[in-house]
């Protein structure tokens, strides 16, 4: 037998990728776990506080709110996005021209910067010169979202919708179109109506488009920032503070590193938690099929 | 069950077909018998399929008209026609089980529940699938899977027909027979009129009692697989059916003989074909033989006799143009000398490629 060369200079070719991670994420993230068990007053100047931050963060009401009106704010936008998105994929022509028409006009909203997103609909929605502000008031309707939380809320709900049942369409239809003719040839044969065709073949084929869309806007909009903080800048009052703009507020306006952290923490550790649920929620499904 | 009639039917994809060549599907009147297994064979891009959707109302005809008995359905839809078909890939509902999936068109048509139950069991029964009744259909095998599809047409007892599209191209060989043998006893029970695209001879051979075989968008002939074996009534149904195909010379007639590269080969019947046609000699392998020693044979040279198991193909040279000779097992090639005869009651005239017929000898043809 002829023995194997034992060669660990592999290892070296593994250093460039370590070394970026440990830069933009390892150690970004011990520095904030760092704060979050120690308080400071002056640069250099720490004390060990253990769990302080952390009891504190989970007993706030301020915390509380921001959370609730987090997972208020990502139920909302799935429960319209998901089912709207799959009626819009439905409904776009499967051939001929207005395919690529429908599909440029849907990633239209997508390529726009999640500022400028947040500017137009800012002015869009004022209810003195904005066409939706405005228009809404003509028709009516006491509208101001300057002022009024449920106007406010009403406003990013809508600008969200905007901005991202595209993705869900666009995933949506790329599932539609791996369904191959023959099932709906076999359903028309069968005698399937309509819904059955829906219940029966295109929902099971598109589930696992639509698992990772469901994915990917829970993680979108349990931490968005940008639009709202545009938008509403987390107001009126605190109705529109959502947790990223929440922890903004206390890093940077309030200078609370510790709490911050904590909060950092329990932010990234949520949204990993919910991440894995998911994703052995599609790993499941995996195995069946 | 039904009588299916195509009357001039004719299909293009083509929004205004001008040529022949812009048609995928050549007008055509046939009728096709009541409780028949068909079998359409031809090679693909013939039109096989566009005939099949035709028939079973997934594609409405450019041309003509299609009737079930005395009912025009060209415009019906394959509901109200009330057909099965079955495709060249399984489908089956993956979310449901194997026994919601036979129940399935049923409930769709509103058939009574425990009706439904009787038949499903009884299919289950039928395709040796009751073991797995209550399990989902998607971790099924190919072969399972395409049994369910074949069960979605058959649970359907009152049918029109049946068809199917090449439903055996993913089995496996093995599996292959085994279904095979399942419609052909299928179709004895239920006396179903079937249609079954293939571009497998041996498939459409051993399934059907009538093959339709189909070449560029046309039907070439309808026949008994005899019929097809004896008297191919085109060049290209010669070539397909039969391993080796037909030995296609193209030769000169004078009356009861055919001029193939200034040999002689007689034949039964006086020709007379029409002035200025292409006219070909078809002569099967298996009407071939050798000379023997003390008769008269067409020289030929050979150039290879292959072995492809139960006999052997002798490949020889008649001047310019190649033959197969088909050789029983055992049977010598003959060293000097060589000739060989042709069946002359079993060679057939070609003229443009279509089978012409002659007058007997006995009948005073031209002499």
């Amino acid at each position: 037998m002829v023995a194997k060369t034992v060669n660990q200079r592999a290892w070296f070719l593994v250093l460039p990728v370590l070394l970026v991670v440990a830069m933009n994420a390892i150690i970004p993230l011990m520095t904030v776990v760092n704060y979050s068990v120690q308080d400071t007053f002056s640069p250099g100047v720490f004390f060990f506080e253990g769990t302080k931050w952390y009891q504190e963060v989970l007993s706030s009401p301020r915390f509380h709110g921001a959370l609730g009106r987090q997972f208020l704010f990502t139920a909302i936008i799935l429960a319209i996005e998901i089912p709207l998105g799959v009626m819009v994929a439905l409904a776009m022509p499967r051939t001929g021209p207005w395919v690529s028409v429908c599909l440029v006009l849907m990633a239209l909203p997508l390529l726009i910067p999640w500022n400028v997103v947040g500017a137009m609909w800012n002015i869009f929605a004022l209810p003195d010169i904005g066409l939706l502000g405005f228009g809404l008031n003509w028709l009516g309707f006491d509208y101001n979202y300057t002022q009024q939380p449920v106007a406010a809320w009403f406003t990013v709900v809508l600008m969200d919708v905007w901005h991202w049942t595209s993705l869900v369409v666009l995933l949506a239809y790329a599932g539609l179109s791996s369904i191959p003719d023959a099932y709906y040839q076999a359903a028309k044969i069968d005698g399937a109506g309509r819904f059955a065709v829906f219940r029966y073949i295109q929902l099971p084929k598109m589930k696992r488009v639509l698992i990772i869309a469901l994915l990917l806007r829970f993680m979108d909009s349990f931490m968005i920032y940008t639009e709202p903080f545009v938008l509403t800048g987390g107001g009126p009052g605190n109705s529109t503070t959502f947790l990223s703009i929440d922890l903004v507020k206390a890093a940077i306006g309030e200078f609370n590193l510790g709490i911050a952290a904590a909060m950092s923490i329990l932010y990234f550790l949520m949204t990993l938690l919910v991440c894995w649920v998911f994703y052995t929620l599609m790993m499941r499904g995996e195995d069946e099929s | 069950m039904a009588k299916i009639t195509l009357d001039k039917l004719a299909h293009s994809y083509y929004p205004n077909p001008a040529e022949p060549a812009d048609y995928a599907l050549k007008s055509m009147d046939y009728s096709w018998d009541d409780g028949g297994a068909y079998a359409l064979l031809g090679p693909s891009g013939c039109g096989k399929t566009t005939l099949l959707n035709i028939i079973s109302g997934l594609l409405a005809p450019s041309q003509g008209r299609i009737q079930f008995d005395d009912t025009d359905v060209t415009n019906r839809s394959p509901e109200q026609r009330n057909i099965a078909q079955v495709f060249q890939f399984p489908v089956i509902y993956d979310t449901m089980t194997v026994a919601d999936n036979l129940a399935f068109p049923l409930l769709n048509r509103g058939v009574e529940r425990n009706e439904v139950n009787k038949r499903v069991q009884d299919m289950l029964a039928t395709l040796e699938l009751s073991d797995k009744a209550n399990r989902r259909a998607q971790g099924l095998t190919a072969d399972e899977k395409q049994k369910i599809s074949l069960g979605r047409g058959l649970v359907r007892y009152d049918v029109n027909a049946i068809l199917f599209d090449e439903p055996l191209t993913v089995i496996d060989p093995q599996m292959k027979w085994q279904l095979r043998t399942k419609l052909k006893e299928l179709h004895q029970r239920f006396k179903h009129t079937m249609i079954y695209v293939t571009h497998d001879q041996t498939e459409a051979l051993t399934f059907a009692d009538k093959v339709v075989v189909m070449y560029e968008g046309e039907v070439v002939q309808i026949g008994t697989p005899e019929e097809l074996f004896e008297r191919p009534s085109h060049t290209f149904v010669g070539y397909f059916i039969g391993s080796p195909g037909m030995n296609v010379l193209p030769c000169k007639i004078e009356g009861n003989a055919a001029i193939v590269d200034n040999h002689r080969i007689p034949l039964r019947f006086y020709y007379e074909p029409p002035a200025g046609a292409k006219l070909e000699l078809g002569v099967r392998p298996e009407f071939v033989r050798f000379a023997k020693s003390t008769e008269y044979g067409v020289p030929v040279s050979v150039e290879r006799v292959d072995d492809v198991g139960r006999h052997r193909i002798a490949k020889v040279h008649l001047g310019k143009q190649v033959l197969n000779v088909l050789l029983a097992e055992g049977e010598p090639v003959p060293s000097y000398n060589i000739g060989i005869v042709c069946d002359p009651e079993r060679s057939s005239v070609y003229a443009n490629d279509h089978r012409i017929e002659g007058v007997p000898v006995s009948a005073g043809g031209v002499a």
